[in-house]
């Protein structure tokens, strides 16, 4: 028997960023009241995985995340979408590990459990962190190759290779690969997937298995931030810069006026 | 050490083939280790029967001391035919050799590419103390494979205290795999980077949006490894009386190692055309905007003033222009003169992108918008009537 296509989903929880301040008195991170969502971009490569799957069939989409035990409610999200079933990597010992840790500890989940895969698809880069550290990590540590900033991916082959689209700086790159790859992505396709109410409800019925560090063969030492290379020392309210002048209820000839004088006086012109 | 799975080894040659160091003899169809194998990894990827292991010990303190240098990869851009170092290179030229007198240490500039490689003279006007020069013809174009070995041999050899590239694109997916490869402490994306009193690198970087500041330090290992945001460090006048040496590193990479395979390009900036990124001007464009038809005013008044256009991720999200023009977190740093941002409300992830532009003018309707926090002119106003009487100005102006 052949076996079925096997496509990985590694995602992040993230916090609504636009709200989080500094506490001035404490220097700690204000996230009291903040929503939780599934970051922008893993939903783009879940989207995509399902994307692949409508397209080609017969493929198994899994996604895995780290987080604490409130993420299950971004991997329910995923089930809806129609994800096939989940895995969270949930322990305290967890707690605090940086892009190094993070992604050390997803490969030796991803070879204990799904060594069997054929391709990973994650998100460019989360929106709290914005390290985009842990995909290119992830793929070194599995000894397999990247293709980041992708924004089309197509099976060929016989399912055995890609095809990316992928954005450079001067544009655009198309690029092959024989599988097992990762891909990273920028953009989701076109075609988003709405969840039914059917889909919801069979959402329950999936499977979402809890991971611990007991579950893994790994040192504590080389978990959370223990396992971590990387220390924070200090977190502060970044300087916001002094505001100049704003000027209201000018005419459209008016206000032309003040910017030209301004540029004038600035020795643009 | 490098460990080799004698059971699985199937003598076929490729990790001698990729070796930087011919550290690795066939002999009796079997892979053997020879002493001069720095531990760079560039064999583990290629074993296509996964027979090659690299057990890497935490080291102490003492050895950590013993690193020494301040690196940092000269990353290249199409030029003039040839390929030469980009801005950001200048960039971090200035704070590297800031770290490296903090140090009392050698500042190196590391540059890949093939033989069209030109304008490495001028780094050391720009600060460094060496250039080494890492030639071959599979470096002509940027592949993660070939660049993640190079440096990586770089590293195990030369032993720096400090690695860092700019945080561009191709920089971004570089160092993380060399961070992971020699199992390195990285911290992505800094905006500030000092020496502390006990000689550790201090990088400082934005997080949650740019909301917050953290430093970072990376305690246990070296070299500590960092991309640092383009256009935020700025650097001086070329110094013609600097000296400083170009050398050669000799490249040993094979097309095996290599397994992503472009099949075509497609341009959306012309190699001529200013990129956003190196701009002293820039008119940019938010979707206040209200529709593509109106970006030609855009156009008009950037090239009027010298400048280019560019735009938020709103604008590149409804396909009105590419994403090479994309200011913000998601898409490019920039740093001009001057940046006219035209009917963009501010979110934190487009300021972030931009704020460290010399002047600012804002353009926008709602007079709460947060772009006009940090600029230096806020006009509050229906941007698509100001433009063309402001066009008009300028045409009479100049």
């Amino acid at each position: 028997m052949i076996k079925k296509m096997k496509i990985l989903i590694c995602v992040k929880q993230v916090p609504e960023i636009t709200d989080v301040t500094i506490n001035p008195e404490t220097g700690t991170l204000m996230r009291e009241g903040i929503d939780s969502i599934l970051n922008p971009f893993c939903e783009y490569a879940v989207e995509m995985g399902l994307n692949l799957k409508r397209h080609y069939g017969d493929i198994e989409t899994v996604v895995i995340s780290m987080g604490p035990p409130q993420a299950r409610t971004a991997l329910m999200r995923c089930l809806e979408m129609g994800i096939d079933r989940a895995i969270l990597l949930a322990d305290m010992k967890f707690a605090g590990a940086d892009t190094w840790a993070t992604a050390f500890t997803l490969a030796e989940t991803i070879r204990t459990m799904e060594g069997d895969f054929d391709l990973i698809l994650v998100g460019k880069q989360a929106i709290d962190g914005d390290t985009a550290q842990v995909g290119p990590e992830l793929s070194e540590i599995l000894g397999i190759p990247q293709i980041m900033y992708a924004v089309g991916v197509e099976l060929t082959g016989n399912k055995k290779k890609i095809r990316v689209k992928r954005e450079i700086e001067t544009g655009n790159e198309i690029v092959e690969v024989k599988l097992p790859g990762l891909i990273s992505l920028s953009k989701g396709p076109m075609i988003r997937s709405v969840s039914s109410f059917k889909e919801i409800l069979d959402a329950r019925k999936k499977e979402l298995r809890v991971v611990t560090a007991s579950d893994l063969n790994i040192d504590e030492n080389e978990l959370g931030l223990k396992g971590s290379f990387t220390q924070v020392v200090k977190i502060f309210p970044p300087q916001i810069k002094k505001t100049g002048m704003v000027i209201d209820g000018s005419e459209p000839q008016d206000a032309a006026k003040k910017l030209i004088e301004f540029l004038k006086e600035r020795k643009f012109i | 050490m490098l460990k080799i799975d004698t059971e699985k080894c199937t003598g076929c040659k490729i990790c001698e083939k990729v070796c930087p160091f011919g550290a690795i003899v066939i002999i009796d169809k079997i892979a053997q280790v020879q002493d001069n194998c720095t531990l760079c990894g560039a064999c583990v990827n290629s074993c296509p029967a996964e027979a090659l292991s690299i057990e890497r010990k935490p080291v102490s303190k003492e050895e950590l001391d013993k690193f020494s240098g301040v690196f940092i990869w000269g990353e290249c851009e199409e030029k003039d035919k040839g390929i030469a170092p980009k801005k950001v290179v200048r960039e971090l030229l200035a704070q590297g050799r800031k770290l490296a007198d903090s140090l009392d240490q050698d500042l190196t500039v590391v540059v890949l590419g093939d033989d069209k490689l030109q304008g490495l003279e001028t780094l050391i006007t720009y600060g460094a103390d060496r250039v080494m020069r890492c030639q071959h013809k599979l470096l002509g174009s940027f592949t993660t494979e070939s660049f993640t070995n190079v440096i990586s041999a770089i590293i195990s050899k030369e032993k720096p205290s400090v690695f860092l590239f700019g945080a561009t694109p191709h920089g971004r997916e570089l160092a993380p795999r060399v961070a992971a490869r020699l199992h390195l402490g990285l911290t992505a994306d800094c905006t500030g980077l000092e020496i502390n009193e006990k000689g550790e690198l201090i990088q400082t970087r934005p997080a949650f949006g740019g909301n917050i500041m953290a430093s970072i330090v990376s305690p246990y290992t070296r070299p500590q490894m960092a991309t640092v945001r383009p256009n935020v460090f700025s650097f001086g006048d070329p110094d013609n009386s600097r000296k400083g040496e170009i050398v050669d590193f000799k490249v040993i990479l094979s097309p095996a190692a290599i397994k992503t395979k472009v099949v075509a390009i497609e341009r959306l900036r012309d190699e001529r055309e200013v990129s956003i990124e190196d701009a002293d001007i820039i008119v940019s464009a938010g979707r206040g905007c209200q529709k593509k038809e109106n970006l030609h005013l855009i156009q008009e008044l950037a090239e009027e003033l010298g400048g280019v256009m560019a735009g938020s991720r709103a604008i590149v999200e409804l396909d009105w222009i590419p994403h090479t023009k994309q200011v913000g977190q998601s898409g490019l740093t920039v740093g001009p003169q001057l940046y006219i941002a035209v009917g963009i409300s501010g979110a934190i992830q487009h300021l972030v992108g931009m704020n460290s532009a010399k002047t600012i003018i804002a353009i926008n309707k709602d007079p709460n918008a947060p772009i006009f926090k940090i600029a230096d002119l806020g006009i509050v106003g229906n941007a698509m009537e100001i433009l063309p009487a402001l066009i008009r100005e300028v045409k009479k102006s100049i």
